[in-house]
């Protein structure tokens, strides 16, 4: 007889997201355990009580929790959606634009520095306005346009002395003038599932700052560059978010590995948070055979 | 219908039926974010403080 799946949900607050999510789990009858980020504790001596799951979702609002979850239960031998190798990338935007351009995906001209004098030099080859962005943080938090040398030295300066060592890596990317509005692109194993745009009056377009979204149909263009910007990535549940440049066209901006959908599921129709638990199980079956 | 008292400014707030522990909710009175932290019986505290490496 077949042994009946198992499946972790790893999760720090339950958001819309993840209410869906459950709700999903439990309309097909999946036996999994909500796992609070906050209340686990990893014995590395004992793996068997993780490896009980054929797959974990990891939900984590943490980056540092959800990534640390994700390297101890893949060093375990649990399937995990994301992987810990696409939660490594994603997380960070440096590591995301390495890839990127490794892999030749369109994305904005970014640049990287370690000290304020090589990333001040960096900012002036590039002219004015620059942006500047941690290279983990999300929610559109602490960018900064910087649009004159002054600002460029308060900045630096700024981040070098208030901030943790992360913020002394110097992440500047150009600044796009872009029509008001980004991309976001759900991406489902190799599939293209739905994607949105999201528009706001504010250069930060992201709907956590108010950015308000409207259903984006699925161009030839959007799915192509979405299926390689997956793949450079390694794959799996992603969030693409892409920018309209007015001289390269369609860009990746950021590819986020535990999406929002809050606004997503009701724009596009689509029940998401139901294909996402197809996806952990599907996931969880082929590590099963 | 369960009634919870907001720890920051004692304001009396219905959860809504399907509210699960875990979840964030706003205080109607002064906005502040809370966690729900049981549903039987209902109790909430001061969600937590938004942290650097928050998001997606």
């Amino acid at each position: 007889m077949q042994r009946r799946l198992k499946i972790g949900v790893l999760y720090s607050r339950v958001r819309v997201e993840e209410k869906w999510i459950f709700g999903a789990m439990e309309k097909r009858g999946i036996d999994y355990d909500r796992l609070d980020d906050r209340a686990i504790s990893f014995d590395l001596e004992k793996p068997e009580a993780w490896q009980q799951y054929d797959a974990v979702l990891e939900r984590s609002i943490s980056y540092n929790s959800g990534l640390y979850a994700l390297r101890m239960l893949n060093a375990f031998g649990v399937p995990t959606v994301n992987t810990a190798a696409v939660a490594e990338v994603c997380g960070d935007k440096l590591m995301t634009s390495a890839v990127l351009a490794r892999d030749g995906v369109p994305q904005p001209h970014n640049v990287a520095a370690f000290s304020t004098e090589a990333a001040l030099e960096a900012i002036e080859a590039f002219g004015y306005p620059v942006v500047l962005k941690p290279v983990v943080g999300s929610w559109g938090r602490l960018l900064a346009k910087i649009n004159d040398r002054d600002a460029a030295e308060a900045v630096l300066e700024h981040k070098s002395t208030l901030g943790s060592v992360q913020h002394s890596v110097f992440y500047i990317q150009e600044f796009i003038e872009k029509p008001g509005r980004d991309l976001r692109i759900i991406m489902i194993g190799d599939k293209v599932l739905t994607g949105m745009y999201r528009s706001s009056e504010h250069w930060i377009t992201n709907t956590a700052r108010g950015g308000s979204g409207e259903l984006c149909p699925i161009t030839p263009e959007i799915e192509d560059i979405c299926l390689r910007a997956s793949k450079a990535v390694g794959g799996g549940l992603l969030g693409v978010d892409l920018v309209e440049h007015p001289e390269k066209g369609l860009v990746v901006n950021e590819i986020n590995h535990t999406m929002e959908f809050h606004t997503m599921q009701p724009v596009s129709g689509l029940d998401i948070a139901g294909e996402i638990v197809d996806y952990v199980v599907k996931v969880a079956k082929s590590s099963d055979q | 219908m369960s009634t919870v008292t907001c720890p920051e400014c004692e304001a009396q707030i219905e959860l809504v039926a399907g509210t699960e522990a875990g979840e964030i909710i706003v205080c109607s009175d002064c906005g502040v974010d809370l966690e729900v932290t049981s549903i039987e019986p209902a109790a909430v505290q001061l969600a937590p403080m938004e942290q650097e490496d928050w998001g997606e």
